[in-house]
């Protein structure tokens, strides 16, 4: 049975997992991720829940966990934030590399020195080359659906790459909502059992996993993961779909979601929890007789580049919300990619929010009427103190 | 052709991928000096080595990746090297 509760986002992203029966869980605990996998050991050890939970050192070899156990052909989870998907690095290359479909929460967290337990999304940007398809989620519900979804993706064989569903530190992960839970056979239904094709354990059938990739063959590897990125758009959206159809909702077309876009000439571009307080913002402008759009971007990779050259053809302000910051270039990265999308237009950029910096209405006021005023494409960092 | 995530499903299929590509310098056996002592064939780490159907001894490219260690501990020095041309 559907029900409603109302929950943390950490402790939505594991009752998704729950749902989506996992076998193997390995974990370590760090803030704000911590909770998630408290859940789950709970679930595990109440009997809720019948799976193996490892209990790693590092978040290093919890990865290295869940890649053995996706090698074997199960269905495994983790969750990690900052330092940890930092320390995870050369083990995230390796999911990817070997095409196994882990599924992974990432609690947005900025990265030290100096420490800094809030959110940002530097930990994540900072992986965007590792060849995990990442999903920024705007609130605790949609932090669910995301995970369920994510299996439905990595799992599908045009794709078979790992996810990350990444969600805002404490903005998401402490702050409780209400959550519609849908019906766990639903959902079993729904993603079925996972019967990998192409990677598993079986003494009958002896395989190399993880091999040698010399010149002649490494390139082509690339490119097959670079190919799957590419169709990892189609079964996105094919997924976003089906997933409304069964549970009743979607998010925009599955790579981005338009708000109040039409007739819009001013657009903020933006990913997380943040689109919340644009939304908040856009309804009272337009109560104001005012006409401001959010285009949120909820797959940072693959990038929906088609689709975001389509929607903001006939924008003239483009404002792009960066909760990170690319040094050395003084832009953020998705300021740098939707410039390089729309190649020509104006697009100015702003850090925000870096480090748990509240991003408050009055700051995405400032923001559109400098975007308004702006002649040219600019960095300007919003809320910094004098 | 690369299969997905590089997995290897059939075990020694370098019988068919060359792995000795990467050499910069090739070991000549000079075949007159050899006494067949069969040191090289011991020494050899990729087992790149072989005595054919003459019992001279020979070295196979496909899988030698030239490090030369065959060329060092011949004692009549009948293994000389050549730098490898692409």
């Amino acid at each position: 049975m559907e029900r409603v509760d109302v929950i943390t986002g950490t402790t939505a992203a594991a009752i998704a997992a729950k749902l989506s029966k996992v076998e193997v869980i390995a974990a370590y605990p760090i803030t704000p991720q911590s909770e998630c996998i408290e859940v789950l050991a709970k679930f595990i050890a109440d009997g809720e829940l019948d799976a193996e939970y490892i209990k790693a050192e590092s978040e290093h070899s919890a990865m290295a966990a869940c890649i053995g156990a996706s090698a074997t052909g199960v269905r495994t989870f983790t969750a990690t934030a900052s330092q940890g998907l930092a320390l995870m690095h050369e083990m995230l290359y390796i999911a990817a590399g070997m095409r196994l479909p882990v599924v992974m929460l990432n609690t947005n967290r900025a990265l030290s020195a100096p420490i800094n337990i809030w959110c940002d999304h530097q930990d994540s940007i900072s992986e965007r080359d590792t060849g995990w398809i990442q999903i920024y989620a705007e609130d605790n519900q949609e932090t669910l659906d995301s995970i369920i979804q994510a299996y439905k993706i990595a799992e599908d064989e045009d794709v078979l790459l790992p996810v990350m569903v990444c969600i805002d530190g404490f903005i998401l992960t402490h702050t409780v909502e209400p959550v519609h839970i849908p019906d766990e056979k639903k959902v079993r239904d729904y993603l079925g059992v996972y019967e990998p094709k192409h990677a598993y354990l079986d003494p009958d059938r002896p395989i190399t996993q993880g091999p040698v990739g010399v010149p002649e063959c490494y390139m082509e590897t690339r490119k097959q993961i670079s190919d799957a990125m590419e169709k990892a758009k189609k079964v996105i959206k094919r997924v976003n779909e089906e997933y409304y159809e069964i549970f009743n909702r979607r998010y925009g077309n599955g790579l981005v979601e338009g708000y109040n876009l039409e007739d819009a000439d001013t657009v903020l571009v933006a990913m997380g929890s943040v689109c919340g307080t644009i939304k908040y913002v856009i309804d009272s402008l337009k109560e104001k007789g005012k006409n401001v759009g959010l285009l949120r971007v909820r797959t940072y990779r693959p990038f929906p580049k088609e689709d975001i050259k389509e929607m903001l053809k006939e924008t003239e302000n483009v404002g792009v919300l960066d909760k990170n910051i690319s040094l050395g270039f003084n832009m953020g990265a998705l300021g740098i990619e939707i410039m390089a999308t729309l190649k020509g237009k104006k697009v100015c950029n702003y850090i925000v929010g870096l480090g748990g910096r509240d991003i408050t209405l009055q700051n995405i006021e400032e923001i559109i009427k400098h975007l308004e005023e702006s002649e040219d494409g600019e960095t300007k960092w919003i809320g910094l103190k004098e | 052709m690369v299969t997905i995530g590089a997995i290897i499903y059939e075990p020694g299929n370098t019988t068919r991928n060359k792995t000795g590509n990467w050499r910069t310098f090739r070991p000549i056996l000079n075949t007159e000096k050899c006494v067949k002592c069969e040191i090289c064939y011991i020494f050899c780490p990729e087992g790149a080595i072989y005595e054919d159907e003459n019992e001279n001894f020979r070295i196979n490219y496909d899988y030698c990746k030239g490090c030369l260690i065959c060329s060092k501990e011949c004692p009549t020095n009948a293994i000389t090297k050549v730098r490898e041309e692409k």
